[in-house]
């Protein structure tokens, strides 16, 4: 099994920050837009060095989502701030109305997402943000894994035209996709070749799912472990491709199975090459308050879960 | 000095395309329509400094953002008539592969529309932030926007009417449709405002009262004076006392035509009242 190493815990939410900054100094179309979580979202160094490019509107993020909107009209490239379940759910008909159906360039850009969030509990930790956001017409949405590959999609998402929903989270997690790796929108990345299991992971699973890949290597079980970044468009290619060779499939991700991408997934394979598959996900469900261990671990998010579902879903081939 | 004979000549024509748009499909909203018809020809064919054609970005030319967007009829017929599309389009209004949709939207490619509007509360925010726009990019021109009255009871207004006045937004001129009616009645029945001037002014925005939102002159002036207001530190509003329905004496005086098609018959009134002018599409 490939290697891969952790180059030190650090959370996605700082990679956004550090991509944001540098989007700051090579693009000066580039605008910040935060609804009073500044410290949260890591945008001071951007602020720092742009402050005629930043607009703070307080705690008020349906307006925020309108001036977003109204800033691509000539020619801006606004990045708002605030958490997922702020960004997506509470300004749902605003995203929906003036960007979306409208087709502004926005970046909707989400920490804290899912349970990880930990301590502050279900009114912020949003497990249907993803579902809410793939199901508009037009909106490109995008999990990254680690710091690295967020600071990377957060860089990538300002060349590309039309809305983008980006989202990280709060907790410090492995970083060890390559620093200089370009990201590519749409197109996910085989991190272990395997014959006997797909698995496919988006954000903070994705490390879940090398480690237990890495377990099941121990006990002579190959996953290809496959990160799928871009939940929409989602891969279906490289999906394809990979059952077609293992034969079965776990999707993992810190969301609800409602909406999430192994629903996304689930729909493809369905229509293009029916295959069983276990869902790493939470079920239906709101979080609680909790460390972002205990919470992974009591809502079967993390390695463990993984494994068994693997294992699971090969008896059923 | 305006040319009121010919301005009037377009306010029949316009309040004439309302009527047959509506009525050809039995739907959409002609009250509001005809009360803002005086509004959109003062904006477009005396205010506004706008390019030849129509650019998304709208760079160095005012820009208008509908909030309230049931009122599109209006909006259509007067981008038609100042030719950012073919006049005949208009009766295509509300029919399916149409760019008339019922709300006006960018998404079919409509020249001279830049947000989608519709769900309400939303437009303010939207010039708020092509005003932003503006101001990054040094162009002095001015972002104008209208929204309705019961549009306010929307929470996000009043965000953005926080923001606007706090971050001294002085490029952008807001219109409140001040007809006092909404669906279910009168917007006092449904849920009174109190005074919306005192709110704005509160908010920390220079508000103008305009009594007479259906008379071509007052509305020139005061657009006019508001422009002269623009870049002294805070955003501008008109409240802007209009009649629902103008123009159509059956359709005054009540709400029932908010979102009511005249039949065959009450169409003939109405046109009655209205003559062709600039031929109708």
């Amino acid at each position: 099994m490939k290697k891969y190493t952790d180059q030190g815990k650090v959370d996605t939410r700082s990679g956004f920050g550090a991509g944001l900054t540098e989007l700051g100094r090579t693009n000066p179309n580039v605008i910040a837009l935060c609804a009073d979580l500044i410290g949260s979202l890591k945008m001071q160094d951007f602020i720092n060095e742009n402050p005629e490019r930043f607009f703070q509107v307080g705690i008020a993020e349906a307006n925020m989502m309108g001036i977003a909107a109204g800033l691509t009209i000539g020619g801006k490239i606004p990045f708002t701030g605030t958490f997922a379940n702020f960004s997506t759910g509470r300004v749902y008909d605003q995203i929906r109305q003036s960007i979306a159906y409208s087709g502004k360039n926005v970046k909707i850009c989400a920490s804290h997402a899912g349970v990880t969030l930990g301590e502050d509990g279900a009114t912020h930790q949003i497990l249907e943000d993803i579902g809410l956001m793939k199901m508009l017409p037009g909106m490109t949405v995008i999990n990254p894994c680690d710091f690295n590959q967020t600071k990377a999609a957060t860089i990538a998402i300002a060349d590309y035209q039309g809305p983008v929903y980006l989202r990280f989270g709060r907790p410090k997690v492995a970083n060890f996709t390559p620093e200089d790796m370009p990201f590519e929108i749409g197109k996910g990345i085989v991190l272990n070749p395997g014959n006997d299991v797909t698995i496919a992971a988006t954000g903070h699973l994705v490390w879940e799912a090398l480690l237990a890949a890495e377990a099941l290597e121990s006990e002579g079980i190959h996953a290809e472990v496959i990160n799928i970044h871009t939940i929409k468009p989602l891969d279906t290619e490289l999906l394809i491709e990979s059952v077609q060779k293992t034969g079965c499939i776990v999707s993992a991700e810190e969301h609800n199975y409602l909406g999430g991408l192994g629903e996304s997934i689930a729909g493809v394979l369905a229509s293009k090459h029916p295959t069983p598959q276990e869902f790493v996900a939470t079920n239906d469900t709101f979080g609680e308050s909790g460390t972002p261990a205990q919470l992974m671990e009591k809502y079967g998010l993390n390695k463990n879960a993984i494994m068994a579902a693997a294992k699971k879903v090969m008896n059923r081939k | 000095m305006p040319d009121f004979n010919f301005l009037n000549t377009v306010v029949s024509q316009v309040r004439r395309d309302i009527l047959r748009m509506v009525h050809k499909v039995n739907s959409g909203h002609p009250g509001g329509s005809l009360g803002c018809t005086e509004f959109f020809i003062a904006l477009y064919y005396e205010i506004m400094k706008l390019n030849q054609g129509f650019d998304m970005n709208g760079s160095n030319e005012d820009l208008f953002f509908l909030s309230n967007g049931h009122i599109s009829p209006v909006f259509y017929s007067v981008l038609a008539r100042k030719g950012y599309f073919p006049v005949e389009e208009l009766s295509t209004f509300r029919l399916i592969d149409s760019r008339l949709q019922g709300h006006p939207t960018t998404h079919e490619g409509l020249p001279g529309v830049r947000v989608a509007s519709g769900s309400l509360g939303q437009g303010l925010s939207v010039a708020i932030g092509a005003a932003l726009s503006k101001k990054l990019n040094n162009d002095d021109k001015t972002v104008f926007t209208l929204m309705g009255d019961g549009e306010l009871q929307e929470g996000q207004n009043w965000e953005a009417i926080m923001f606007a006045a706090a971050k001294k937004v002085d490029n952008l001129i807001a219109t409140v449709d001040l007809n006092g009616k909404q669906i279910d009645g009168s917007t006092d029945d449904v849920l009174p405002m109190g005074d919306i001037a005192a709110k704005f002014k509160a908010f920390g925005w220079e508000v103008m009262v305009l009594e007479k939102g259906n008379d071509l002159k007052s509305i020139i002036d005061t657009l006019k004076t508001a422009q002269t207001k623009t870049g002294n530190g805070q955003p501008i509003v008109i409240i802007m006392h209009t009649e629902m329905g103008n123009g159509v004496d059956y359709m005054m005086h009540t709400h029932a035509w908010h979102g009511k098609a005249p039949n065959d018959e009450q169409l003939q009134t109405a046109l009655a009242q209205n003559p062709e002018t600039l031929g109708d599409y």
